[in-house]
């Protein structure tokens, strides 16, 4: 056991870390010359923000997997598994369920009402002013917590790379991420980022795919083997049953509910998902992309599964909690193990692009709902020509790159995976509600979205702020203070019935009526597609 | 109507009342309810029940059932599987129940509206 878990001498890293850079940069050039070649074109708003609508769905929906199989699906699954064993296969299951929600009840819908932004389709029937702010409010919030997670990636990954602990040298690294994003969004719009994740899906894809293969056939192809070598490196025969993390309290077997119900329902709540049904030409188109888009992000979480133990049994849960960046370095530190320096360098190259691609995904998705929703709509109330419109988004994203620098910094060291269940639960709570209710509730109302918008977001948010994320923990974001009263660290059992209340009593307790003739616009519409917004040509 | 950004022309003036009450729309409402919403209840209670068993019934689910493989294991690949079938099963019945009889809803909405040369024609449907 012990010589197996030397077998990854992680000092050994800092002597490769040249390779590893060459590989990373070498991927950096070739996809910026892509997004300049791609953004000749960004002449519209909505070229800017929704490529022009001209992408087909398999090309959408192997873009939908490359912003969906984020840094916390790479690195923070494979890490889960690998520490905590089966509980961290929640993760897999829960990010994968969740697709069904949004095939079966939002996507198709929402590509036939809306334009460009979720609130395009939140506030179609109802009042545009207070459900258009408070749309925006919330993806902002949602794309926030997202970046952190995807911050903290990138801090643990190139820490890994470059041997990096000190607080001061991660903070670097995270600034300079921050900057090549801001690059990319600014230079190529939807257009060029749909591109990168188009890319950067296939590359992560076989990567794990390769890695997945390697692992399974040093067992001789059976996974029953995989998980006893798993059992004997941890020591623990636990690792192949559930509750390993969350069995041990009460308490912590509800936080297990939460994440569950988080996780299956915050997918389809997503803004930066969810804009990216606008990118299709049609409804049916919309649809290929998301089954386009399960099949492959079913496939990458079975590989998870494989990698996840491959890590715990070659690498081994001590080695990885120990090694700098901690529990988001087992897939790198497996990479290391399986092909030495050159896969590392492939691999944490293709995390690392992983993590620049759902950063500008997440980042244009927050600048267009800036710009769309409050800018164009509200303080300017529709006056604002497209090319305002643009430049405010690109200045928008300036501040929100600024933001997640900061924000990554401070959430250095967590898991990703768990960071981002956290962006699900707030998703969940702020959004979900509202879109299901709009969509298929016909006497639904202004105030009961309102409610529930806020209700939920603000339920959520309180809630982290006083869970053991914040404070009171060894991983904690401020370890010296413990104001820890909400003993869940993910809120969403709690926030997402309640923003479900309340957007009911909002609904039956107003006492206005919504447009008939609206509603009927968007029953019809949202069904069969009428005047819905067609491709771009050029 | 106050919502210009939603309101692109081809739609502008159809009386989506009077389109709505149709027995060609609620047909297709119905189809398409009567599919999406039992199966999301049921993918959804097949999902949390796995989540319960995995929570509070740790006994079962580390019941080992063919080598190191066990209960736990099964139904979580088990979960893809339903993920996978669920959506084929979507696309196959969209395919044939829905999008048809939305495309003539669809037809019969634009043509009313345009003539033959993409002009619209104002108000006919008023």
């Amino acid at each position: 056991m012990i010589g197996i878990a030397t077998a990854v001498d992680v000092a050994a890293l800092k002597d490769t870390t040249l390779l590893n850079m060459g590989v990373f940069g070498l991927f950096v050039a070739v996809t910026m010359v892509i997004v300049f070649r791609a953004s000749r074109n960004n002449k519209t708003a909505a070229d800017y923000y929704a490529a022009g609508r001209s992408f087909t769905g398999s090309q959408n929906g192997t873009a939908i997997a490359g912003d969906y199989l984020s840094a916390a699906s790479f690195l923070g699954i494979t890490g889960a598994i690998a520490i905590n064993g089966y509980d961290g296969f929640m993760y897999s299951i829960g990010f994968l369920v969740a697709w069904l929600v949004a095939l079966l009840l939002v996507a198709e819908l929402l590509r036939n009402t809306g334009k460009f932004t979720m609130a395009d389709v939140l506030s179609f029937r109802l009042r545009q002013r207070p459900v258009r702010i408070a749309a925006a409010i919330s993806t902002l919030v949602v794309c926030f917590f997202y970046l952190l997670a995807q911050m903290a990636g990138a801090g643990s990954l190139v820490s890994l790379l470059l041997g990096i602990s000190d607080w001061g040298g991660q903070a670097l690294v995270i600034i300079v991420v921050g900057g090549l994003m801001i690059m990319y969004v600014l230079i190529g719009g939807m257009k060029g980022t749909t591109w990168v994740q188009i890319i950067k899906a296939v590359l992560l894809i076989a990567g794990a795919a390769v890695m997945t293969l390697w692992v399974l056939a040093i067992y001789g192809f059976n996974l029953s083997s995989l998980l006893g070598a798993a059992v004997e490196t941890a020591n623990n025969p636990a690792v192949l049953n559930p509750g390993l993390q969350y069995g041990k309290t009460e308490t912590s077997k509800l936080d297990f509910m939460s994440l569950g119900l988080a996780l299956v329902l915050g997918t389809a709540a997503l803004p930066h998902v969810l804009m990216r049904f606008y990118t299709v030409p049609t409804a049916k188109e919309a649809r290929k992309s998301v089954v386009w888009a399960i099949w492959l992000i079913g496939l990458f979480y079975l590989f998870t599964l494989v990698l996840g133990y491959g890590a715990a049994a070659l690498v081994g849960p001590e080695t990885i909690r120990t090694a700098p960046g901690g529990v988001n370095a087992a897939a790198p530190l497996l990479a290391f193990y399986l092909g030495g320096p050159l896969l590392l360098g492939f691999i944490s190259a293709v995390a690392f692009a992983t993590i620049l691609a759902v950063v500008a995904g997440l980042t244009i998705t927050a600048a267009a709902s800036f710009a769309h929703d409050i800018y164009a709509s509200v303080i300017s109330k529709g006056k604002a020509d497209a090319d305002t419109e643009v430049k405010v988004a690109r200045r928008t994203v300036v501040v929100i790159g600024i933001l997640a620098i900061l924000g990554g910094i401070l959430a250095n060291g967590q898991n990703v995976a768990f960071l981002v269940a956290l962006a699900f639960a707030v998703a969940a709570s702020a959004n979900l509600p509202t879109i299901v209710y709009s969509l298929f509730w016909r006497k639904f109302t202004t105030q009961g979205a309102v409610w529930s918008m806020y209700g939920g977001l603000g339920a959520a948010i309180v809630l982290i702020i006083f869970s053991p994320v914040v404070s009171g923990g060894a991983t904690s974001m401020i370890k010296d203070a413990n104001f820890a009263i909400f003993p869940l660290s993910n809120p969403g059992i709690v926030s997402i019935p309640l923003a479900f209340f309340l957007g009911w009593l909002g609904t039956v307790l107003d006492k206005r009526r919504e447009d008939t003739a609206k509603q009927a616009e968007m029953e019809v519409r949202s069904l069969t597609g009428v005047g819905a917004e067609k491709a771009v040509n050029h | 109507m106050g919502n210009d950004a939603h309101t692109p022309d081809a739609a502008a003036s159809v009386d989506f009342e009077q389109v709505q009450s149709t027995e060609q729309f609620q047909e297709l409402r119905k189809r398409h309810r009567s599919f999406v919403f039992p199966m999301a209840i049921a993918f959804l209670l097949w999902y949390f029940a796995y989540v319960l068993l995995a929570d509070y019934a740790v006994g079962f689910m580390s019941t080992k059932v063919w080598g190191n493989i066990n209960v736990g294991l099964i139904l979580g690949l088990l979960q893809f599987v339903s993920t996978f079938a669920i959506t084929s099963w979507y696309v196959s019945y969209s395919n044939r129940r829905l999008d048809p009889i939305a495309a003539e809803i669809r037809d019969e909405i634009e043509g009313h509206e345009f003539d033959k040369d993409g002009n619209r024609v104002g108000g006919v449907n008023k």
